[in-house]
């Protein structure tokens, strides 16, 4: 059991834990994932990794409610347990292996989406320790959504926050961000790594593609197990079948076949509204929140 | 009675038409006196042949004479000695390879029914709480053992047995391994039999830490020089699920039995209270022969799907067990012998709708002694489904190998381990499918055995007979 110690509302569908999972923090590098079991009839929930505390022995989530898992976790409250938790799953950023003097030299832009924000925050601050400078843009649907925005700006050089509709900082999407940076703004970048809803990804390494600008992105495609036995979340990467969670999650934004993984991504779409519409009803049943 | 003494008893299983719509085991075991009337057929040979087919060496003749006695607690006890899984095994070993394919009652007429028997003894012991730990005093070394499957378990029940503090890491988030995510309800009930046999294991004091995936969580060396372990035996199976590397095998719908099993056993996804959700399927393809083939079909036709095994070679290669495939018949699979898929075929949103398949001949045999299957030119055809599971084997996860400074593999991705299960690294010893590729659950036992005995060797040799006590 996996004890959450503290518990925090990003926005109005977004909350953020800490739980304590030591031998997950000791062993946590930037760029890996989690997988949680919330309860004993719950399923497996790769989540990535936002943050952690080593001498505290903490892994940070950030988590949107979506179905019936996510609102389980959400149900639970500070002091309360998660079932299982485990990780660090999945390879870590490349960076996290590369010379850091090579690093400096390089004028890296993270470009984040929604819940996708919050895994960009380790590997910024990682960075961000090591003296390597980055820019990041922030993307949300509107001013409400922003998440995370004064832990990023706290890690970037440049910090970019747009909303879709306007709401708050610069209007329109992160591409359009991206390409007014570039573009108008005179920027110049040499990486770009993004970490978003998959559909953003995929317009993202379209644009840094016709920019030239070498692109990783962190896939979440479904999983099982998370440790290379179920092959649920395979994906074509250069014409080559990998499994995201033992050679990924992170990718060639570039070689990554997006409209498969958006595809594959809808497999369960209806087992998962018929699971989570009998969550809600049980959830009524029992005069809970839901 | 009635019976001729060349027949073995008869044993109760559900009837095929009601099991193909539950999960429920289908074999129902013996009745005391079944079990005893079965046993009588042993003729306590001299030369018990059936011991040296068993690969953790059980004393067959001996336990069986305690049931033909009606002594069941005795019998218990007796295979109590060699194997921390009975009831496991006497439901899931190839006994018609093993011990059944060499006894005497063989030569004339049916085998004494040792699997059975086996079964019998221990699911008697569960029943009627007959307490089997026995350890010695306990010695201070400690061993890390990775992976709770047969192999796992074997090793930390026999180490803990000879008075070693023992922890198994177990990667997913409950103990057994391939027990408990693969081998389906109906053939083994995990709750019954498989954590029966887990707690009798925490029972001689071996402690289980699940949700750690050595090689990320924690690495082997990390085990060996922070966590203070003395040696460390590595069982974590071949988990990585093959795929033929055909056309349009990442369709919608296409899914390896690895997936399949793990979230209808491990996950319970067949349960309506349980949220892991699984694609059951209309029309369901499963491509492989062996018992994993007929698990992941038996429990496609269990979750309401008509089901087809779709097998290169003819029934007589078929590498699942005799019994299993009855099974699976007798159940309504229907079986496509001397086919194999070329390509994966989807519709326009992306899902499967047909596998193009080619019709075999079999030719010369090829270095496993089976005849090579060769497509037949000109014969390829579309078969509709909606679903394919891929069920052509398991190769070992590299995650500890390459994580481990030191620790040698060959060309299979398999730990170099010798029969003792030492490895190329001091200390650290490897046993089951990690080192041979997937086989059976009985040699996997066999390795954990051989293994503890290697790292008693190993502690005694290196820190004297003294214990740290």
């Amino acid at each position: 059991m996996y004890k959450i110690v503290r518990k925090r509302a990003l926005a109005s569908n977004i909350f953020e834990a800490d739980v304590l999972a030591p031998r997950v923090a000791h062993s946590a590098q930037p760029g890996q994932f989690v997988i949680i079991v919330p309860d004993e009839t719950g399923e497996r929930i790769p989540l990535t990794i936002c943050d952690y505390d080593k001498e505290e022995g903490t892994v940070n989530i950030v988590i949107q409610r979506m179905g019936c898992s996510t609102k389980k976790i959400d149900g639970l409250e500070e002091g309360d347990y998660l079932k299982d938790f485990v990780g660090p799953l999945g390879r870590p950023s490349d960076f996290v292996n590369e010379d850091i003097e090579e690093l400096k030299k390089k004028k890296i832009l993270f470009i984040a989406g929604g819940v996708g924000t919050a895994p960009v925050y380790p590997q910024a601050k990682w960075l961000h320790e090591r003296g390597v400078g980055v820019d990041i843009i922030l993307g949300a649907q509107t001013k409400d959504l922003v998440i995370l925005e004064d832990k990023l700006g706290s890690v970037a050089e440049n910090l970019y926050v747009c909303t879709d509709d306007g709401s708050y900082g610069f209007h329109g999407m992160v591409t359009n961000m991206l390409e007014e940076l570039v573009s108008n703004r005179g920027k110049h970048y040499d990486l770009a790594i993004s970490i978003g809803p998959m559909i953003m990804m995929k317009f993202v390494a379209l644009m840094t593609e016709k920019l030239g600008i070498k692109t990783v992105v962190s896939l979440n495609p479904i999983m099982v197990d998370g440790t290379g036995m179920c092959g649920a979340c395979r994906v074509t990467v250069g014409n080559e079948t990998k499994f995201a969670c033992v050679d990924g999650p992170e990718f060639d934004g570039h070689l990554v076949d997006f409209d498969e993984a958006l595809r594959r991504q809808t497999q369960y779409k209806p087992e998962e509204s018929k699971v989570d519409e009998r969550f809600q009803e049980e959830c009524r049943a029992e005069g809970g929140a839901e | 009675m009635s019976r001729s003494k060349f027949e073995r008893v008869p044993i109760a299983e559900q009837d095929p038409k009601v099991r193909a719509t539950n999960f429920d085991e289908v074999c129902l075991g013996y009745t005391e006196e079944e079990a005893i009337e079965e046993a009588k057929r042993c003729i306590q040979c001299k030369h018990h042949p059936c011991i040296a087919g068993c690969p953790v060496d059980i004393d067959i003749p001996r336990f069986i004479h305690h049931i033909a006695e009606g002594e069941f607690e005795e019998a218990a006890h007796v295979l109590a000695e060699y194997t921390a899984l009975p009831a496991v095994c006497g439901r899931v070993c190839p006994q018609e390879d093993q011990c059944e394919v060499v006894c005497v009652r063989g030569i004339r007429g049916d085998a004494v029914a040792i699997g059975k028997l086996e079964r019998f003894a221990a699911d008697w012991a569960k029943a009627n709480n007959v307490e089997l730990g026995k350890t010695k005093e306990k010695n201070g070394f400690k061993v890390a053992v990775i992976g709770s499957g047969p192999a796992g378990v074997t090793c930390a029940g026999e180490l803990a047995k000879e008075g070693y503090e023992v922890t198994i890491f177990e990667a997913l988030h409950e103990p057994g391994g391939v027990l408990v995510y693969g081998i389906p309800e109906f053939r083994l009930p995990t709750d019954e039999v498989v954590m029966h046999e887990i707690g009798n294991l925490k029972k001689l004091g071996v402690k289980i830490e699940t949700n750690v995936v050595v090689g990320k969580t924690i690495t082997v060396d990390e085990l060996l020089n922070d966590e203070g372990f003395h040696a460390v035996f590595i069982g974590s199976g071949a988990g990585l699920p093959i795929f033929m590397g055909i056309p349009g095998e990442n369709l919608n719908g296409v899914f390896s039995a690895n997936e399949y099993l793990t979230r209808n056993n491990l996950m319970k996804a067949f349960r309506d209270d349980h949220d892991t959700p699984i694609k059951a399927g209309d029309k369901v393809a499963v491509i492989g022969g062996g018992n994993v083939a007929m698990d992941a079909a038996r429990t496609a036709l269990r979750l309401g799907a008509e089901t087809w095994i779709v097998y290169r070679r003819t029934e007589k290669e078929l590498p699942a067990r005799v019994e299993e495939v009855h099974h699976a018949m007798a159940e309504g699979i229907k079986f496509e012998f001397l086919t194999s898929p070329v390509e994966v075929l989807g519709n326009e949103d992306g899902w499967v709708r047909a596998i193009r398949c080619q019709r075999m001949e079999l030719g010369e045999p090829d270095e496993s002694g089976r005849r090579r299957p060769l497509p037949i030119e000109g014969s390829e055809f579309e078969f509709d489904v909606d679903t394919v599971i891929m069920a052509l084997g398991t190769s070992p996860n590299p995650l500890i190998p390459s994580t481990t400074e030191g620790l040698d593999v060959n060309k299979w991705q398999c730990i170099v381990a010798d029969e003792k299960g030492q490895t190329s690294k001091e200390g650290v010893f490897a046993g089951g499918d990690v080192v041979t590729g997937s086989a059976t659950v009985i040699l996997a036992m066999g390795a954990g055995k051989e293994a503890a005995a290697g790292i008693d060797k190993y502690i005694k040799e290196k820190y004297g007979e003294k214990s740290l006590a």
